[in-house]
């Protein structure tokens, strides 16, 4: 599809921090991404190899030092409203209860107070909160903040949706029912998704898409692997399906030099 | 956690232990019942340490006549204009500082000057600016109130989670709504729990400020007691005061319970 205007494009990114003591630590370089619109994309890495720093950068909460985002062509400056992030750590408000939660988005962009909790209302429905609206975020299970936190970003109805991590800490159990109820909300109403995690399995049972960044510092991408596994897809089952073994072995085989690289440096600091 | 049975016992050895010091208070300072030890004269005892029976008595009397009601009222007046200008002082001062480091590095070491000032030591000069009626005392209570609120706030909105505060430019918040929804939730649970303190030094600035010179308040029967060595009327007042000491930080834990529901509490293990 090379006339389709991608849905986001990150085009030779560079992100060098400088320390307060001048030092500089260049986390990515010539990284290029671009996502079509309705495409599930994966980006894995070893740890430490800039893959949140990507994500920053294409919301807009960091500038990059070079390179260029656009946003469905347009040059982007300042935060991307065409897009919702769903962060590895708790971003829930803890002093409003779960479905106060949920209307944030909707309250700040000035839509009417009942409108917008009945449209709360539906969406913890979906995520399968009925009745937990009136809970504060400490009164519910890891796995339920994440579906708060879910619902807060779609209820925006985002073109874009980033996931840093989304799922990384919850046990596995949790994790594969989020997965399928991810893939699902996702199926019913397509929008271009960057999924960062380090964890390949998840990458593949997830996406159309898995981009492998190398070890930090400087990291780039160093592969794409399309995944022309069927859909609709159940995470737990579709890993033991022939194919997905055969793109595992593929993928695995990419990333074990830069996983034993960035292993290396761990082990020298 | 105690059950509700060893709390309760508790409660009963505390109460014990109230009238186990008002029992030695009484036996000690009594001129007839145990003969002097320490002091020759039988009555010295009682004129140093007054007798409880007495300070009761003369509380009793101060309520049942409601003598004592105008002076409480201004103590109570006082404290409470302190401690509301005082805190709403603070969580002005504290958000405006804590969002303009430039404003902050400037008056910085202005503010850290005024806080290690041992500030009852205005009283006096408060006495001379505004009068010896309550506006003195509430200016005293305010520079101790101030300071507290102050400092909690400005921790609190700059320990506020940047994942939270993020997320919620993310979801569209202007830097009005950031202030509303974010920075001053998360400063008032900084406020909250630095309450107790603020509520207790408004009474510490109304008392001291009425004791050093005022013509009416808790502060000043105490004054006016220990100028006629009327012993007993001090300890009356001190009571009183401890009394209503402990009312108003009842009062707060009351007000906390109800406005920080969204914080975890300790021993609150609900999860679903």
């Amino acid at each position: 599809m090379p006339t389709e205007v991608p849905a986001l494009a990150l085009e030779d990114i560079r992100v060098t921090f400088v320390s307060q003591d001048g030092q500089r630590y260049t986390a990515l370089q010539d990284t290029t991404l671009r996502v079509a619109p309705g495409e599930f994309v994966s980006v894995v890495g070893p740890t430490g190899c800039g893959k949140s720093t990507l994500l920053n950068v294409a919301v807009g909460l960091l500038q990059p030092s070079a390179g260029s985002i656009r946003v469905f062509g347009q040059s982007l400056s300042g935060l991307n409203r065409k897009a919702g992030y769903l962060f590895q750590t708790e971003a829930l408000m803890p002093w409003r209860t779960a479905l106060q939660n949920v209307t944030a988005g909707l309250e700040f962009r000035g839509v009417e107070e009942k409108e917008a909790e009945a449209k709360a209302m539906s969406w913890l429905q979906r995520v399968g909160l009925t009745g937990f609206g009136g809970r504060y975020p400490h009164q519910l299970s890891g796995g339920m903040r994440k579906r708060v936190a879910l619902a807060q970003t779609l209820i925006l109805d985002p073109q874009i949706i980033l996931m840093d991590e989304p799922f990384s800490a919850l046990d596995i159990q949790t994790r594969q029912l989020m997965e399928n109820e991810l893939l699902e909300l996702w199926s019913a109403n397509r929008k271009s998704v960057v999924f960062i995690t380090h964890d390949l399995e998840e990458a593949i049972s997830l996406s159309d898409r898995v981009v492998v960044l190398s070890a930090g510092p400087e990291a780039h991408p160093i592969g794409e692997f399309p995944i022309d596994l069927p859909r609709p897809r159940d995470v737990a089952e579709i890993r033991l399906t022939p194919r997905f073994l055969e793109l595992h072995t593929l993928i695995w085989h990419a990333m074990k030099a830069e996983v034993l690289k960035s292993y290396a440096q761990q082990q020298k600091q | 956690m105690p059950s509700s049975r060893s709390s309760k016992t508790l409660r009963l050895w505390q109460l014990a232990l109230f009238a186990g010091i008002l029992a030695f208070w009484y036996a000690a300072t009594s001129p007839t019942l145990l003969p002097p030890i320490y002091f020759d004269n039988p009555h010295k005892a009682a004129f140093f340490f007054g007798e409880p029976l007495k300070v009761v008595e003369r509380i009793w009397v101060w309520f049942s006549s409601g003598s004592i009601y105008p002076h409480l009222w201004v103590t109570l007046l006082e404290t409470a204009l302190a401690f509301v200008i005082g805190t709403v002082l603070g969580l002005v001062m504290g958000l405006w500082l804590a969002l303009s480091p430039t404003a902050a590095a400037l008056l910085d070491p202005y503010i850290k000057a005024l806080n290690s000032m041992p500030r009852v030591i205005l009283a006096p000069i408060f006495g001379v600016w505004f009068g010896l009626d309550i506006a003195s005392k509430v200016a005293l209570g305010v520079t101790l109130v101030f300071f507290i609120v102050f400092f909690n706030v400005y921790q609190g909105v700059r320990e506020v989670s940047y994942t939270v505060l993020a997320n919620a430019r993310i979801l569209g918040a202007s830097d009005r709504q950031l202030l509303r929804h974010v920075y001053v939730p998360s400063a008032m649970s900084w406020v909250f729990a630095s309450l107790h303190n603020s509520v207790g030094l408004a009474f510490v600035g109304a008392v001291v400020g009425e004791y050093l010179g005022s013509s009416r308040g808790v502060g000043y029967l105490i004054l006016q007691a220990e100028g006629t060595f009327d012993i007993n009327s001090v300890f009356a007042g001190i009571m009183v005061l401890t009394a209503f000491a402990l009312l108003l930080d009842w009062m707060v834990t009351l007000a906390e319970r109800r406005l920080l529901v969204w914080q975890p509490r300790g021993g609150e293990t609900e999860k679903i």
